[in-house]
């Protein structure tokens, strides 16, 4: 066992892990925190995408003991302080950017992480930042669409829902 | 996950001693040996993690070279390699943003994957691939599928890429796995023209002389259209045969002259 540190959503942890803990058995076994989603496992779909130090990673394909230190972000840590959708979780509501939502929690993070880097993406930016999250009810369009209303931009040229 | 030590050292010096204990195994950004150990295509019994060590990290321009740190991960040569846009390039399309923010240059050129875009790189600009012991020019150092001149416990701690003239990569993508289905980089300095192709060979990535001397005589797409690629020992799969590969290269190439700056 090894004891690392780290900080998650502002709150630090310390926990003694196995050498073998990927980042997301860590966070949703250990901290139970089950809002990181595991679909493939691959680290093809995405679902269980996280902020290391503000950038997105596959929790899937990272061990927990390389983010000893390290200032994780997840879905449970959106939310604004007073529990209310945060701006990208509110488009995703508004604009119906998620079907099953299984997706979902990847979604946002990626979402999030595109937006803190390029703050007015365009559509087709949009759709090539996503190529590593899948949806498999195929709902990518409104979730193009929710991402774009969260950047504050005019989604009503984009074809009707 | 089955059961293995891992260590995180933060030195080249540490990483070298853990490296010698018997079946230890390095590990970059892990986005390849991650899914392999899942798989158990792979299981080591002590992995020792790279990605502690900041010396192995970053890009520095040196001169006409501009040498990148092993632990330095996709996302970050695609912001440091400014002196070297195709290279910049080429790190922007591998894999997805989540894979290259933790996929490092020294993991891919270690793993030499048939298809991976890295090595295609290095191998067209000449680079210098530095280890803990020694420096091996890229044409050593590539010796086919997944194998390298590597010895046990070597790490890549550095690389040195030659900033060409004018330089391109064209890669034909394979959606699923977004690696190359053909990729060729084709790389114009002073003294001629190299072009590497990965993808498509089942020796690995390799080099096209027919269109180095061509295209360092006459540096134009037209210069290459009466050559010819052989469809022998290139890959044949559900995705591609030999003949289509082959096809590729020759067009890959075409385009990647084009498109050189």
């Amino acid at each position: 066992m090894t004891t690392i540190s780290m900080t998650v959503n502002g709150k630090t942890i310390s926990e003694n892990v196995e050498g073998n803990t990927l980042l997301s058995s860590f966070l949703r076994e250990d901290l139970r925190m089950t809002g990181t989603h595991i679909g493939c496992d691959t680290s093809q779909c995405g679902a269980c995408v996280v902020h290391v130090n503000g950038e997105a990673v596959k929790s899937c394909t990272m061990f927990v003991i390389e983010a000893d230190g390290a200032e994780i972000g997840t879905i449970e840590g959106q939310a604004n302080n007073d529990g209310s959708l945060n701006v990208v979780q509110q488009a995703f509501q508004d604009h119906h950017g998620l079907q099953c939502g299984f997706c979902t929690p990847g979604m946002v993070m990626s979402a999030t992480a595109l937006l803190k880097d390029n703050p007015k993406p365009s559509e087709q930016e949009i759709r090539e930042y996503l190529e590593g999250n899948i949806c498999r009810c195929t709902g990518y369009h409104n979730i193009v669409k929710s991402i774009m209303a969260a950047s504050g931009q005019d989604v009503s040229k984009i074809a009707a829902e | 996950m089955y059961s293995f030590d891992i260590e995180r050292p933060t030195s080249v010096a540490d990483a070298v001693a853990a490296l010698g204990s018997e079946d230890a195994q390095a590990l970059g950004g892990g986005q390849t040996l991650i899914p392999t150990l899942k798989q158990r295509l792979a299981s080591p019994s002590a992995l020792v993690s790279l990605t502690g060590i900041s010396d192995m990290q970053g890009t520095t321009s040196e001169g006409g070279a501009l040498r990148i740190g092993g632990a330095t991960t996709h996302a970050a040569v695609m912001a440091g390699a400014s002196s070297y846009p195709a290279l910049a390039a080429l790190a922007a399309n591998i894999g997805d943003p989540a894979v290259r923010n933790r996929g490092t240059i020294g993991g891919s050129l270690a793993n030499n994957d048939p298809s991976a875009c890295y090595p295609a790189a290095a191998l067209a600009s000449g680079a210098t691939i530095i280890t803990n012991a020694r420096e091996i020019a890229a044409d050593d150092y590539f010796q086919g599928m997944f194998d390298t001149a590597l010895e046990e416990g070597e790490i890549i701690t550095g690389v040195t890429l030659p900033v060409p003239e004018v330089a391109n990569y064209q890669k034909f993508v394979q959606p699923a796995s977004r690696f190359a289905l053909v990729g060729v980089f084709v790389a114009k300095y002073a003294d001629g023209v190299r072009v590497a192709v990965t993808g498509a060979s089942n020796e690995g990535v390799h080099r096209w002389a027919e269109a180095e001397a061509a295209l360092s005589s006459n540096f134009s797409a037209d210069a290459i259209a009466d050559l010819t690629v052989s469809a022998d020992n290139l890959i044949g799969d559900l995705h591609g045969s030999p003949e289509y590969r082959a096809h590729l290269v020759k067009v890959m190439t075409g385009r990647a002259v084009k498109a050189a700056f």
